[in-house]
């Protein structure tokens, strides 16, 4: 399965310079195309910790400890995986972590997939559910300044965020392989 | 099964030993007995109780262990909340910090609902899974004895460990840790010297 890597678009590079420059230290992740670029970059910092997961709730886990030990953590995932992090985001509302999450949003726009809908289309509610506020990313331009945000809220003003970044930004997915 | 006839551990003195011989180590307990266990041994602002959040002890003791290179780590939970977690073996195993050591203190049920029988006492052997997980420092302990080469792993920081610790499915008067989340994460971020946001 050796994808050609698609040419990092400015604002996935601008993810990750936020991300560096905000003092992240541990990126968990389940992996997505839109968040590949930021993953290869984490993955070649020697001062950040990129974590593989086999799930996503292990994500909200892993960020509140390194919260506990002093690091500032993230975690990258998918629409899909929201939906398995639930009773977990308990953990962030009870102990009153810092969190930020990015989300790449996956069923609602030019969906090929309809499995990714019934997800994809609740992952707003289901975060808002939970007590996470909600910040959108529909266009290139909105993308640093909303991570940027989202950074400060969590770390600085101990809030849960998550920064969704739409189908449409991210891209569609190419289904045919050359 | 023909095993489970040698069970002789006693899961608050198997705690109460691994805690005193580890007195500098950062725990995370998961939720249910071993929360109870750990509290009962003695409470410390080194120790982060989950009274929720099942399966994921392993997540936040390795997020920990990460952060805290220079400290050992122990998480001390359940066979019941270690199943829910079990990827999280695969997780902690990719990245094998030196300084965490899980603690699965298994009976082979579920202690807190009625004591059903876990998976643990149905096939799975989760020494074995860890192993299989890359954590080569994986065992089995029957003795309680064994606590002191348990311990010294866990102070010497020198490869990620799991003991899954076999102890008599005894129904123990609860010792109640605060439930005040915020309380116990502050206490603990500033037993470390990091102030209150």
């Amino acid at each position: 399965m050796n994808q050609p890597e698609a040419p990092a678009q400015s604002w996935q590079e601008s993810i990750f310079s936020t991300l560096k420059g905000g003092g992240v230290r541990q990126v968990a992740y389940v992996p997505d195309a839109g968040h590949a670029h930021v993953i290869n970059r984490v993955h070649s910092a020697p001062d950040m910790r990129a974590v593989v997961l086999t799930t996503e709730e292990e994500g909200v886990a892993l960020v509140s400890g390194a919260w506990l030990g002093g690091q500032r953590a993230v975690l990258l995932m998918q629409s899909s995986g929201v939906g398995n992090c639930v009773n977990m985001f308990s953990l962030l509302q009870c102990c009153r972590f810092p969190f930020l999450t990015l989300v790449t949003m996956r069923g609602e726009y030019a969906e090929f997939n309809p499995w990714q809908c019934p997800m994809g289309q609740s992952t707003q509610a289901a975060l808002e559910l939970m007590g996470i506020t909600v910040l959108r990313a529909s266009t290139p331009e909105e993308v640093e300044d909303l991570v940027a945000a989202g950074l400060d809220a969590a770390f600085e003003g101990g809030q849960q965020v998550a920064v969704l970044l739409s189908q449409r930004l991210v891209g569609r997915k190419k289904w045919e392989r050359k | 099964m023909s095993q489970q006839t040698s069970v002789t551990i006693d899961r608050r003195k198997f705690v109460a030993r691994l805690l005193a011989l580890c007195a500098d180590a950062l725990v995370v307990t998961g939720l249910g007995s071993p929360s109870y266990d750990v509290f009962a041994a003695g409470d410390s602002d080194r120790y982060f109780y989950l009274w929720g959040a099942m399966g994921g002890s392993t997540a936040i003791s390795l997020g920990l262990a990460l952060a805290q290179p220079e400290r050992p780590v122990i998480a001390i939970t359940g066979d019941g909340e270690q199943l829910m977690g079990i990827g999280g073996l695969a997780t902690a195993g990719a990245q094998q910090p030196p300084n965490l050591t899980l603690v699965v203190l298994d009976n082979g049920h579920f202690g807190e609902t009625g004591m059903q029988r876990s998976h643990t006492s149905l096939g799975t052997r989760l020494a074995q899974v860890a192993r299989a997980c890359g954590i080569e420092q994986a065992r089995e302990i029957w003795d309680i004895d064994e606590v002191e080469t348990l311990a010294a792993q866990v102070n010497a920081r020198s490869g990620m460990g799991l003991a899954q610790v076999h102890i008599k499915a005894d129904e123990l008067p609860r010792a109640l840790p605060p439930r005040d989340g915020v309380y116990v994460k502050n206490r603990f971020r500033q037993a470390l010297g990091f102030a209150p946001q």
